[in-house]
């Protein structure tokens, strides 16, 4: 059984499909990046996968149950247990410090702890700044805050909105050897990009256009396509 | 982690902090001005009213009777029946002895002075008083009728020995006499006569300015009645009636006992008015029904003026409120998706919202109400001249109606930050 899986998924707004069709599966420990042009509907699937959004049509299946029918409250708590959210442009408190930052996500999840929030951030090498306000941190730092507020409560699914986007190379690298870390370790990752080094850093990578899933290749395979185009 | 979260907003969002409390302590310190002002300005009102004369004369029950059955205004006929000057002290023995601010004693008789009849009244005017319970005050004439104005000379001084022997003249009297303060007139009561000084000329405005005022003492003498009085007018701080207080009005004997209990335990002018009949044997007090319904009315009204301003200020409070907390929590709208983002119900980000909002008020509200007291003492010295007491009722009234506009305040960020989705607040649509 996947970890996840799209039946026939559209979103449709009025006469736009958003998603038309779509069908996906993911395995457990797959790392998968979902790539395509502005409004092709990369945010859309992001939003119903992190259970912040619901499909027009279709079934979202998460560890085998469909999530597409589940009331609001019922989806907060599958993000809440499931899923852990990275975000472009990092989403942090700015009245906590890094440390509280990931505690948060703790606290609504269980029992905020201390030392092992310290250990989230000591992984992604902030052990240091943990007591930094994000105003204090350096955008890469900031990042890596939010992974480590996404890895905290253990979740099946890390989903990463354009991680990199907002970061420069050195932090963008750092990023990934961090994504790579947790996908060895058998996390199952999905991003969302639009970055072809990201995308060619993933085990797949799965393109839209229009609502519709128009190509799936491996991720060596796509880096390897995306480096002739820029030749 | 929720007190951390709390005490994050609090310590290092001081800004938007400070100015919702700013908002919040300025509608508590207006809350707390007006309803100082509002339980206290009964006592105040009344006390400026008094300046309008007494509202309860006590008359001798035979005197009372009289006037009943000929519909006589007992204030200008002369009585042929007295009460005793000795009974007067028993005034301020009543259970609302306190209540009782003015009170002095009148006898009426009718002189020939240089040949023409006038009514002569003859009252304390600044008399000292010692009381049994330790109480010292001036009573008489020239604090129940401020009003006047003396248009030559001066008042009549019971502390000058001097002044016991001079009299008092209306400006109409003395225009007819031709006299003027420093001049001496010829009086004659029956076989009694004498001759006084005119301490001064005084403009009532009204009837009284065609009699003579003089001492209590020199009148008895005159007319013989030593140790007599027609009357005691008594200036009263006295409760607005109400349907009780008319009922025991007419006959307290009809009353329950709860509610004689009730009434008899409120100062309302029929009360002190039985109390006063207590006190002074065969005599009946009777409220100057238009004085003590004027106060009455003046009194009611000054309070729906109070509350209404009240009510106004919260609801400006509240309104102000409302708006900085939902801008504060627009402000914060990346903040609130990604707690929903994160796994966090509706609930626990509404409670969290509340909490710092309930903090701010108390903090707010707390400054407010000591702001509101100082306002309150403005109040009172500028308008009353004196402090405005604390009525311990203003203490839990603030504080419900600054939780209770906090949170009608936050009703509307609420409602917003369980409209927020947090997708599109998170992707920045």
């Amino acid at each position: 059984m996947s970890l996840l899986e799209l039946k026939n998924v559209y979103k449709i707004y009025g006469d736009l499909h958003a998603l038309d069709d779509v069908s996906l599966k993911i395995e457990e420990g797959e790392w998968v990046a979902i790539m395509g042009p502005s409004g092709s509907g990369k945010s859309t699937v992001m939003n119903i996968i992190g259970c912040m959004d619901k499909p027009t049509k279709g079934e979202v299946l998460l560890d085998g149950k469909d999530i597409s029918k589940e009331s609001s409250q019922g989806l907060t708590d599958i993000r809440r247990d499931k899923i852990g959210l990275i975000f472009q442009q990092f989403h942090l408190i700015n009245y906590l410090t890094a440390l509280e930052n990931v505690m948060v996500a703790q606290y609504y999840h269980s029992m905020p702890d201390e030392k092992e929030a310290m250990e989230a951030l000591e992984r992604v090498g902030l052990a240091d700044r943990a007591h930094h306000l994000p105003s204090q941190l350096s955008g890469g730092e900031q990042q890596r805050v939010c992974v480590a507020r996404a890895l905290i409560n253990h979740p099946e699914l890390i989903l990463a909105d354009e991680p990199t986007g907002n970061l420069d190379e050195t932090n963008e690298r750092i990023v990934l050897d961090l994504f790579r870390q947790l996908h060895d370790e058998g996390t199952t990752l999905i991003v969302v990009t639009h970055d072809a080094e990201v995308g060619a850093s993933a085990e797949r990578v799965i393109t839209l256009e229009y609502g519709k899933v128009t190509s799936e290749h491996g991720g060596t395979e796509f880096g390897k396509a995306a480096r002739k185009d820029v030749i | 982690m929720f007190f951390r979260m709390i005490k994050g907003v609090l310590l290092r969002q001081k800004g938007k902090m400070f100015m919702i409390a700013f908002t919040i302590a300025l509608g508590a310190s207006l809350a707390t001005a007006m309803l100082a002002v509002m339980f206290d300005v009964g006592d105040k009102v009344n006390q400026e009213l008094k300046t309008y004369g007494a509202n309860i004369t006590v008359v001798a029950k035979e005197a009372s009777v009289v006037d009943s059955l000929y519909e006589v205004d007992g204030a200008s006929s002369i009585p042929t029946s007295y009460l005793k000057e000795a009974d007067v002290g028993n005034v301020k023995k009543i259970f609302w002895a306190f209540n009782i601010v003015d009170f002095a004693p009148f006898i009426e008789t009718h002189v020939s002075v240089d040949g023409k009849d006038v009514i002569m009244v003859g009252s304390w005017f600044n008399h000292h008083l010692s009381l049994d319970t330790g109480e010292e005050l001036d009573a008489g004439v020239v604090s129940m009728r401020s009003w006047w104005t003396i248009e030559d000379g001066a008042w009549l001084d019971e502390s000058q020995e001097a002044d016991a022997k001079k009299i008092m003249l209306g400006t109409t009297f003395a225009q007819e006499l031709g006299v003027k303060a420093g001049d001496t007139v010829k009086v004659s009561c029956g076989k009694n006569s004498g001759t006084y000084e005119v301490a001064g000329v005084y403009n009532a405005g009204s009837d009284e300015d065609n009699e003579i005022f003089a001492p209590l003492d020199l009148v008895q003498e005159l007319s013989g009645t030593d140790g007599l009085i027609t009357s005691i007018e008594v200036s009263a701080i006295t409760t607005p009636d109400n349907e009780l207080s008319r009922q025991a009005a007419k006959d307290p004997g009809k009353l329950t006992v709860a509610e004689y209990e009730t009434w008899y335990c409120t100062a309302y002018v029929s009360s002190i008015c039985y109390q006063l009949q207590e006190a002074i044997p065969d005599a009946v007090a009777k409220a100057v029904r238009q004085v003590a319904e004027s106060e009455g009315a003046i009194l009611d009204k000054t309070q729906l003026l109070m509350v209404l301003i009240t009510i106004l200020a919260l609801i400006g409070s509240a309104l102000g409120i409302s708006n900085l907390i939902t801008a504060s929590v627009m402000e914060r709208s990346q903040e609130i998706g990604l707690l929903k983002a994160i796994g966090a119900h509706d609930r626990a980000i509404s409670g969290l919202l509340l909490v710092e909002m309930i903090i701010v008020a108390i903090l707010g509200g707390a400054v407010g109400f000591g702001v509101g007291y100082g306002f309150a003492q403005v109040i009172g010295y500028t308008v009353f001249n004196s402090s405005i007491n604390l009525s311990p009722m203003v203490i839990p009234l603030v504080v419900t109606l600054v939780i209770l506009v906090t949170l009608a305040g936050s009703i509307p960020a609420i409602r917003t930050v369980l409209r927020l989705d947090p997708a599109e607040v998170l992707h920045g649509r």
